[in-house]
């Protein structure tokens, strides 16, 4: 194809056509700065309205300043991007941005992550020259999962953009118009009035504190220091391989041993893992595979396949809100986190004889819907939650900078037992398509008899939208397909109801890349090489693992003889499986 | 919340206009135009059903309802009124009118009175700027206004059947 010629600060770049003048000037290692742009490469998370004006650049001949991320390459192109004249103008629309924005960096949420305090302190910007009103028709609320306070909104649209064209779920968009300008859910409602899935990426894109997490870390603390409290800990695959972020370590760099270290340090009674819980899930949910499975190869024509997964509250959100006439399809298997909560509260204390009252379970999620997930009335039985509450990753972080831990020196330590040993197939669970390649592991060696021959089902991983395979069990080929982001879920949903999806088994979830791209991770600010080099490292505990199949794992084994029997059996379905319900809103 | 219902008459009607522009989405504004004209104005439901004939999110047509003031969420009244706040019916006082109409009907702008018989909106110039400051009252238009012979327009006007 033939090259685009053009000089930017004086140097020469050459790039296809149809590059836009920042990601050529980002291919000679020229970071020009940006606020509303993101572009999170390699998934469909993408804004670029060109909304903000920050990335403005001068081009030769042309009047007026062109906005770098929309404002495509052309032959003989002569680009500044730090002119005197393009320097002041960015000062001065950042200026103005600041001019109706609160003045409380110091207590914000988002202070030191804030994509426009980092442009205040680029531009050295040391004043504040413009005043501007408040507008009264912005919303502060403090949901299940979300924390909204639209007073810190720059109007970039990166929000809107992954509700509407990521996740498809169509929420949250602009309203009025001029100053009263506000970014907020259908009909200026509550989110919870609403279809929000809390699957929390708006939270993850929002270059400032306007969408953030809930924050349990006070309540947690002082959970920590009662006495009176039993306080376990479960961490989530996806965290061990981003938390060291949070100090500066590099990007898919696994700290599962500092994890426990820093969780005994703040004080947990007990270090277990949702690593074994996802092992458990694999069981329950492999068996459910297998049963739908049998009734079919019978001839049964009711069987509902496919199934699909069902570990990703945001999407179970999703088929609730938008598919209730499809509510038999997804397996019943509560997730992992769940499934983790309903096993510490009954076999876990009674082995003990502790009384459940007194335990408390805290999950540490990549995620946000698992803080609302574990809310739900029927996780709550007899009022009493099997998780008491969910935390981030960036929540776990700011909990141990607060508790003087220094993260980088601390040792490895093992998770506790019973309920701290996993294979690398729980371990997996973080990645899209993990759940299924976990599944499959599993599936493939109980229903046929057979040894795997290769442990990896390379072509379930990855970063591609939606991704299928065929499996060949005994003769039978077993057909599935993994989707990530709920607008891929939707295309899936949409074909399943014209009874045009021929698959066996789907996984769904609903951030981009799995719950490594999960909204409670350390902010990725658009690069996409952090959620890479965290897939990565998810595959690499995989395989630094002894045990790679949930079915091998000794812990679930004895779990089983001791208190559950056997997959689906009546106390199984009792404590690990769960029921949806009907939540459209028209 | 959507606590009120449509009329199957009503629902009948959205999705009349949505066939008549073949449920297309870049018509909206025109849908929506049509739907305030036969309706009267565009509450909740009525974005609802517009919303899914089209298959876009409700929040989508909230925004453009929001969007344009021409839109309305609130039923008009009976005799809907509109005060210009233009340049030259500005300069000539039309705040002041604004202001005695706000006082005498005991409403903000973009509301109804309760009896549903007048609203209050403001616009920008109907071409009358020779008589400023300007309003118009049920489509007919009042120039050269002073603000004491509001009191006396309104008792007409409600004294109407």
């Amino acid at each position: 194809m033939k090259k685009i010629n053009l000089t930017i600060d004086k140097r020469t770049v050459s790039v296809a056509p149809g590059t836009t003048i920042l990601d050529a000037a980002e291919s000679v290692g020229i970071a020009i700065p940006t606020l509303c742009h993101i572009d999170l490469k390699g998934t469909c998370v993408k804004n670029n309205p060109a909304s903000c004006r920050i990335c403005v650049v001068e081009v030769e001949g042309r009047r007026n300043l062109a906005p770098s991320c929309a404002t495509m390459c052309t032959e003989g192109m002569v680009v500044y991007t730090n002119s005197a004249r393009v320097i002041r103008a960015r000062k001065t629309i950042a200026e103005l941005m600041l001019s109706d924005h609160p003045n409380d960096c110091l207590t914000c949420p988002k202070c030191s992550d804030c994509e426009l305090q980092r442009l205040v302190m680029r531009f050295n910007i040391r004043t504040m020259p413009f005043t501007g009103g408040e507008q009264s028709t912005r919303k502060k609320e403090v949901t299940a999962a979300i924390t909204r306070n639209m007073d810190k909104c720059i109007l970039c649209r990166r929000c809107e953009s992954v509700c509407n064209n990521v996740q498809s779920v169509g929420v949250l968009g602009a309203v009025r118009r001029g100053f009263d300008t506000t970014i907020a859910p259908t009909f200026d409602r509550m989110f919870k009035d609403t279809n929000c899935t809390y699957c929390g990426q708006c939270v993850a894109v929002c270059p400032t504190g306007a969408l953030t997490e809930r924050d349990n870390t006070d309540r947690l603390m002082d959970d920590l220091c009662d006495p009176n409290k039993i306080v376990i800990a479960q961490p989530a695959p996806a965290v061990r391989v981003a938390l060291g972020e949070e100090f500066g370590m590099k990007p898919g760099t696994i700290v599962t041993g500092k994890l426990v270290s820093a969780l005994k340090q703040l004080g947990f009674t007990k270090v277990f893992d949702t690593d074994f819980a996802a092992d458990l899930t694999i069981m329950e949910e492999g068996a459910e595979i297998m049963k739908r499975l049998k009734a079919f190869l019978a001839g049964d024509k009711s069987v509902k396949l496919p199934i699909m997964t069902s570990c990703c509250p945001a999407w179970v959100n999703f088929f609730e809100h938008n598919y209730p006439d499809l509510l038999d399809y997804p397996s019943s298997a509560k997730s992992p986190a769940q499934m983790f909560g309903a096993i510490a509260k009954t076999w876990w204390c009674e082995k003990r004889s502790i009384n459940p009252k007194k335990v408390v379970v805290v999950s540490i999620m990549p995620c946000l819907a698992k803080k609302y997930e574990c809310e739900r009335e029927e996780f709550c039985p007899d009022g009493q939650p099997d998780v008491d509450y969910s935390i981030s990753t960036r929540e776990l972080a700011r909990l141990i900078k607060r508790a003087n831990i220094r993260f980088a020196d601390l040792p490895d330590t093992d998770f506790d037992t019973p309920m701290g040993e996993s294979s690398g197939a729980g371990a997996i669970f973080g990645a899209t398509g993990g759940v299924m390649e976990a599944a499959l592991r599993t599936v493939y060696e109980v229903y046929t008899g057979k040894e795997l021959p290769k442990l990896e089902f390379t072509e379930v991983r990855g970063l591609e939208g939606i991704k299928e395979a065929t499996i060949d069990l005994n003769g039978f080929p077993l057909k599935v397909c993994v989707a990530h982001t709920l607008g891929n879920a939707r295309i899936l949903m949409d074909r399943l109801r014209k009874g045009e999806l021929d698959y066996h088994v789907v996984e769904v979830m609903a951030c981009p890349g799995g719950c490594i791209g999960g909204a409670g991770q350390p902010y990725h600010h658009g690069n996409i090489e952090i959620l890479q080099a965290r897939a990565k490292a998810i595959y690499r505990e995989d395989e630094g693992k002894p045990i790679r199949m949930s079915h091998k794992n000794p812990d679930i084994i004895k779990l089983y003889e001791e208190y559950l029997g056997e997959p689906l059996s009546e106390r199984s379905e009792q404590l690990l499986h769960t029921h949806y319900f009907n939540k459209s809103i028209d | 919340m959507s606590e009120m219902k449509l009329s199957c008459e009503a629902v009948r009607q959205i999705e009349e206009v949505c066939d008549k522009f073949n449920n297309d989405a870049g018509e909206l504004i025109a849908i929506l135009h049509e739907c305030q004209s036969r309706l009267g104005y565009l509450p909740e439901p009525v974005q609802r059903v517009v919303a899914r004939k089209l298959g876009i999110p409700a929040s989508k047509v909230y925004g453009v309802v929001t969007f344009y003031s021409f839109f309305s969420m609130t039923p008009k009244g009976k005799y809907p009124i509109s005060v210009c706040l233009g340049t030259a019916c500005y300069v000539r006082g039309a705040d002041k009118l604004l202001e005695e109409f706000k006082r005498v009907l005991g409403i903000d702008v973009g509301e109804t009175t309760p009896d549903g018989k007048f609203s209050l909106d403001c616009l920008r110039c109907v071409g009358a700027c020779g008589l400023a400051p300007v309003a118009t009252i049920a489509e007919k238009v009042y120039g050269r206004l002073n603000p004491a012979d509001i009191r006396k327009i309104v008792d007409e006007f409600a004294s109407r059947e």
